[in-house]
């Protein structure tokens, strides 16, 4: 890992804040200067949540602008769409398949796009994707969704697993170590 | 140590370092994890206070008696603090005071996009601003320097960005900080006419102190690099520039008010070109085009919003940057909405249900203005929304008033929702207010206030009893109900906004985010018995989804608390089986 910009796009409440700040602890492990950016407040309850770690020798601004991010890792399949534009020319998407549907679609407004994996595959070089809530429920914790995607970034940031293990064990509550754990090496067997 | 800190952390960790001794607040996004954070060192005396205001008063009488006090707020807080700091400005502190105020640029979740900066010039404070975690932290060591040096006040200005990132920082060690001896000195301290007209006067000669201080301040750097372009900026806007300009010149300013008029001076003749990166108002262009220097601000860049380095590079330099897009695809948006389980969610279906003029306020609540209940009419500041259902009333009458009711929550009614429920009372209104007691503050992230029974340490206390409290301010009518409790809930309103006196009706549940909230696990809906009437779906569940040939549930986000269950007519919602 070198300089790189990761997006982290889904759902309030799908846990992208404790997952910006294990790949956060990871980047201070290995000496990097780090900027995570978090959004609080309304986004919280439902709404659209992204969070921006920029790992680098020196980093100014924390925001990733258009066209900026290295990797986006989107919890959900609409957020994945909505934020795909961020990508790098040759940056790496990482999708889980998970459909939440907003508001404006619940109640009929409008609609939620069909094909989204295969327009985003179609359009962008290197798009990975998975079902992480059908793994984190074999796990025994749906909860765990973020962990899953977790791992698959390890996989694809190529730095060494045991970085990642110990990030984990510091920031994930103590009673949940253990199904974290476990969640994040099914995601990172799947990279 | 090196760690990686949200910029509220750092403020925190900061005046833990200069040994801080009572630390006030009231929650409000972005500046609320500040006080959270403090509240995990021991050594420092730390509140939620039911306001800013007497957030405020309370870290005033604690640096006149002699302690290091910070009291923390966003920025429309500030309004509500407004009246006490305009006054402890002229009397001074003894112990260093440090006033930390978080602006949202963009607003990303308040009602109001305004500038700090013009109170640091209105009630002539000096104001200092970080630019990212590590400055957070130095800052405000820097700060409480300059506090106690100057006896001011300083406030120190946050914005989004920098509160809510986490960039590095180097963990130092809490500063021994004696109490500073308390006299008594009424001509200090004691702010009537006679006394006041001379502290004026020790304010005046302190601003010129202080801003011959900005000068020579390290707080204000210059960063030389190409003298083609200098770039005189702040705070989150300065990394925002560096981006942009990459190696030209910057005066990096930390001490914002009041400004280095000198160093202003020596940085602009040294550079070609001078532009002036500040989010918001132009404040710094303002000052610095009287002393007579010309600069490139606000004629090329907008006065609201948040920045960014792509905006500069837009608005400055002409170019269009952007990804890939693709093309033809209708990007549905996604709004924040109430949790699964809201306990407002049964609220809301009933005023919908009664089509009422609802006079809103700020909370969660806030969210049911939103499709698809859109049940709200008003939403203007905390604890407006009893004062101007009277006034609705007062303007329109009786017929009107039957039809209006005030919402707001357990915390705000505490904040500034009392004052006006007691103007309704003494001047012969007829308010139907609801207050939701969900036993927490919710919006902000699960703070705890005077009605919940516990301080911010999580150590029990006494309570507030709303009943008796609305009972002792002169309100006879007050209900206790249930809001999912639909039926019930329903007759109590429509008596209540009939009856001739002011009333209140408190609607109890417990956030569905608490820990101990419990409900009975994922509903399910019966196909064979459903009727597609999507009566369940008027509640707005983000759980329930219609998926064109059958209505169901999401079991993924359903927490089952069957609120559905209760307005379906056919018994079609039953709890999901193993
Ligand atoms: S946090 Fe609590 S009160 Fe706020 S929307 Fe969620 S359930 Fe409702
Ligand atoms: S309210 Fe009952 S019958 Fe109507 S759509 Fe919902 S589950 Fe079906």
């Amino acid at each position: 890992m070198k300089k790189c910009n990761i997006m982290i796009v889904g759902v309030g409440g799908q846990g992208t804040l404790l997952a910006s700040r294990i790949i956060g602890n990871v980047a201070l492990k290995q000496n990097y200067d780090v900027k995570v950016s978090e959004v609080h407040g309304m986004s919280q309850r439902g709404g659209s949540v992204v969070t921006y770690v920029k790992i680098g020798d020196k980093v100014y601004s924390p925001i990733i602008e258009k066209g900026e991010a290295d990797i986006i890792m989107a919890f959900e399949m609409l957020e994945a769409l909505r934020w795909a534009e961020y990508l790098k020319e040759d940056g790496k998407l990482l999708v889980n398949e998970q459909k939440i549907n907003p508001m404006p679609v619940i109640i009929g407004k409008e609609k939620y796009p069909e094909n989204i994996m295969q327009m985003l595959k179609e359009n962008y070089k290197n798009v990975i994707s998975l079902d992480a809530l059908k793994i984190a429920r074999e796990c025994k914790n749906i909860k765990a969704v973020n962990t899953v995607l977790i791992g698959l970034l390890a996989k694809v940031l190529e730095i060494d697993k045991e970085v990642w293990i110990e990030s984990i064990k510091e920031v994930v509550p103590s009673k949940a170590v253990d199904v974290n754990l476990k969640a994040f090496e099914e995601g990172y067997s799947r990279g | 140590m090196k760690k990686l800190m949200l910029g509220n952390e750092a403020v925190a960790r900061g005046a833990y370092e200069a040994g801080v001794r009572v630390a006030t607040a009231y929650p409000g996004t972005p500046s609320t994890e500040i006080t959270e954070s403090i509240a995990k060192y021991d050594e420092v005396y730390c509140e939620w206070s039911p306001n800013e205001k007497v957030a405020l008063e309370v870290a005033i009488g604690s640096a006149i008696a002699g302690g290091r006090a910070i009291c923390s707020m966003k920025h429309v807080g500030l309004n509500v603090a407004a009246d006490p700091l305009f006054t402890v400005s002229y009397t001074g502190v003894n112990a260093g005071l440090v006033i930390m105020v978080a602006d949202d640029p963009g607003m990303h979740s308040s009602q109001n996009e305004q500038d700090s900066r013009m109170y640091a010039k209105a009630a002539k404070v000096p104001m200092v601003e970080p630019a990212d975690s590590r400055e957070c932290k130095e800052y405000v060591k820097a700060a409480f320097e300059i506090s106690e040096k100057f006896d001011t006040p300083v406030i120190f200005r946050l914005s989004t960005r920098i509160s809510h990132s986490q960039s590095v920082v180097e963990i130092g060690e809490r500063e021994d900080v004696p109490l500073k001896e308390y006299k008594k000195d009424p001509e200090k301290y004691v702010m009537m006419p006679a006394m006041a007209r001379k502290r004026h006067v020790a304010v005046e000669s302190r601003m010129a102190a202080l801003a011959e201080f900005s000068n020579t301040t390290p707080l204000n750097r210059i960063e030389w690099g190409s003298t083609d372009i200098g770039v005189i900026t702040s705070g989150i806007a300065y990394q925002y520039a560096r981006e942009a300009f990459g190696d030209v010149s910057y005066l990096k300013l930390g001490m914002i008010y009041p400004l280095p008029d000198k160093l202003i001076k020596e940085f602009s003749e040294k550079v070609k070109v001078l532009y002036v990166i500040e989010e918001l108002e132009p404040f710094f262009e303002e000052h610095i085009r009287k002393l007579g220097i010309k600069v490139i601000g606000k004629d090329l860049l907008p006065v609201t919003g948040e920045y960014s380095a792509n905006l500069i590079r837009e608005k400055v330099f002409g170019k269009q940057i952007g990804g890939k897009k693709i093309e033809g695809v209708q990007v549905p948006v996604r709004p924040p909405v109430m949790c699964p389980g809201c306990p407002h969610r049964g609220m809301f279906y009933v005023l919908n249900k009664l089509k009422l003029t609802v006079s809103g306020d700020i909370g969660c609540y806030t969210l049911g203005a939103l499709p698809p209940t859109q049940a709200m009419d008003t939403c203007i500041c905390m604890g407006a929304s009893i004062g101007a259902a009277h006034g609705m009333e007062k303007a329109r009458g009786r017929e009107f008033r039957t039809k209006t009711v005030a919402i707001l929550g357990d915390s705000t009614f505490v904040h500034s929702g009392i004052t006006g429920l007691i103007d309704v009372v003494y001047n012969k209104g007829n308010s139907t207010v609801i207050i939701l007691d969900n036993s927490i503050t919710g919006m902000t992230g699960h703070q705890h206030n005077p009605t919940t029974g516990f301080t911010i340490k999580g150590e029990p206390t006494k309570q507030v009893d709303l009943v008796k409290l609305c009972n002792a301010v002169g309100i006879d009518r007050v209900k206790v109900v249930d809001p999912f409790n639909i039926k019930e809930f329903e007759k109590t309103v429509k008596e209540e906004i009939e009856a001739d006196e002011p009333s209140v009706i408190i609607s109890q549940r417990p956030c569905a985010l608490l820990k101990h909230v419990k409900f009975e696990g994922p509903h399910r809906i019966v196909i064979e018995k459903c009727r597609k009437c999507k009566m369940c779906m008027r509640i707005g569940c983000p759980a329930i989804v219609d998926m064109g040939d059958h209505i169901e549930i999401n079991d993924a986000l359903c927490v089952g608390c069957g609120l559905c269950s209760k307005v379906c007519n056919f018994d079609a919602i039953e709890k999901a089986g193993e």
